[in-house]
């Protein structure tokens, strides 16, 4: 609870050392402008209409519903992907064994291309949710994988030998000794994990679904449609950079305080 | 009475032989030194006493009410502050969460620890203060049996002196026992009741020296001259290799 309070209270400052991000995000909207001047509207839209068009679209009720279809997608992937790579990671850290075998698996899973998978499930799942949920968890999973399993396997002997000798009970020696350390490795697991998934499913739903932003992308390809295009992607950025800087990063900031 | 009887105790990590023949008994308001070279097995035999490794061959009974564990590397986790990591033992107790962190402010205090490093973290603390801490997060609970494992190593002489006045004062007081573990003889000197040499190679118990004299009157004087005594010690030679070769 303290620590939620906390995060609130420095959330002020956090937004207000933010100008220079802004200034950074300003120069490279010129940079764009400049890009729109010399080659021209079809091949790159000024920012101005970009965002008009953006506006646009967010003002159209379909569009929406194509943005919730892809953010149900991502959600249901992610979570999954969660939920299975933190707890199979933690299990897997605790036994030399499985945390030895997991290694070559997971080498597999994070070398194999997203694009081969995408291919693969459209032929085991058809052309639905179900081919660009699991495309997201293949390619997330191993990450908070990963990051779970270093963390268990990572945990300070001596810590454990000084927790025992004052006789912690196991609900501190949880909380005060093991959740702190597990918890800076599978917490920036989850930052990557996420935006591989935002990733992911617009790259699945663009090869493999009718629906979803994703398969607005490729409308707007097959229409050469490049304002629509761009839009789309300024949704996604737009979104990914909420999700990161407001929600995420102030977060990790208080969580990692303790970090040399 | 309460104390600490270690009888036969042998130990081994794989095939090499740790400790081997291990007797001593350290009694209520007493402070026992263990002396010897490093690597000589010091750390393994304390662990054995304070029940963080399992005994394999003999025996270790410990009827003391409550122990407390002071780290020669501190040991203090690194995502609490200062107070928090002093805290813990308190709260393993069961103690009020308030109750806890005004008596860990109150020791803190005490140890030359200011009100301002309360909320820094580990990695901001010097050496000298992180065992500081550590050696108040150990105090604090008022343990009846302390184990100390070269506590002082890090602090500068001054800090050393001021440390040891307050177990001496424990001590004259009868509030506690210690097994001590150093390669410090003058500082064993200055605290113990009984110190045992430990040979290395394995570990094992080869002369014991007792101190009379109460602790509190101690002065610098009775210290130097009893190290310069102890140093003349044929097995203190031999177990440190002071010969030169």
């Amino acid at each position: 609870m303290n620590f939620i309070l906390k995060i609130i209270k420095d959330f002020p400052a956090y937004l207000w050392s933010g100008w220079g991000a802004i200034a950074s995000i300003f120069l490279f909207i010129a940079f764009w402008d400049m890009g729109n001047q010399i080659y021209g509207d079809l091949v790159l839209p000024s920012p101005l209409q970009t965002f008009q068009t953006l506006v646009l679209m967010l003002q159209d009720d379909s569009v929406w519903v194509e943005i919730n279809i892809t953010l149900y997608r991502a959600a249901v992937g992610f979570g999954l992907s969660l939920a299975l790579g933190t707890s199979l990671g933690l299990i897997a850290g605790f036994f030399a064994t499985a945390s030895m075998m997991s290694r070559p698996i997971v080498t597999i899973l994070v070398g194999m291309p997203p694009i081969a998978w995408i291919v693969l499930a459209m032929i085991w799942f058809g052309m639905g949710d179900e081919t660009v949920i699991f495309t997201i968890i293949v390619a997330s999973f191993p990450i908070v994988f990963v990051g779970a399993l270093q963390g268990t396997r990572t945990l300070d002997g001596e810590l454990k030998e000084m927790a025992d000798s004052f006789k912690l009970p196991w609900h501190m020696k949880f909380m005060d000794v093991y959740f702190p350390h597990i918890f800076s490795y599978v917490f920036p697991a989850w930052v990557s994990g996420l935006g591989m998934a935002w990733k992911i499913v617009i790259m699945a739903e663009l090869l493999a679904t009718s629906d979803g932003m994703g398969a607005l992308l490729a409308v707007s390809r097959s229409q050469l449609d490049t304002p629509t295009a761009l839009a789309l992607v300024t949704i996604m950025i737009g979104s990914l950079m909420f999700i990161e800087y407001i929600i995420l990063e102030p977060i990790k900031r208080e969580v990692e305080l303790w970090r040399s | 009475m309460e104390k600490l009887e270690v009888k036969k105790l042998n130990h081994h990590f794989g095939f090499t032989e740790i400790l081997r023949d291990i007797n001593f008994t350290l009694n209520k308001g007493q402070i026992l030194s263990i002396v010897g070279p490093s690597g000589g097995g010091k750390t393994t035999l304390m662990h054995l006493c304070a029940g963080l490794l399992d005994v394999e061959e003999g025996y270790v009974s410990n009827s003391f009410e409550s122990s407390a564990f002071a780290f020669q590397e501190g040991r203090l986790l690194p995502w609490k502050n200062v107070i928090d990591n002093i805290m813990l033992g308190l709260l393993a107790n069961g103690e009020k969460k308030k109750i806890a962190m005004q008596k860990a402010q109150d020791i803190a205090l005490r140890f030359g620890l200011e009100e301002n490093d309360f909320d820094k973290f580990p990695k901001d603390l010097s050496g000298g203060m992180k065992q500081r801490v550590s050696f108040a997060r150990a105090l604090v609970t008022k343990p009846s049996l302390l184990f100390l494992d070269e506590p002082f190593s890090a602090l500068d002489i001054g800090l050393k002196k001021e440390l040891q006045t307050i177990l001496i004062e424990m001590i004259d007081k009868k509030e506690i026992s210690i097994l001590f573990i150093t390669h410090d003889l003058m500082e064993a000197i200055r605290l113990s009741d009984e110190i045992l040499l430990l040979k290395a190679d394995p570990g094992h118990i080869v002369k014991k020296f007792s101190y009379d004299l109460p602790q509190r009157e101690r002065d610098d004087k009775y210290v130097y001259g009893e190290s310069a005594k102890i140093l003349q010690d044929e097995e203190i030679i031999r177990t440190f290799e002071l010969e030169l070769k």
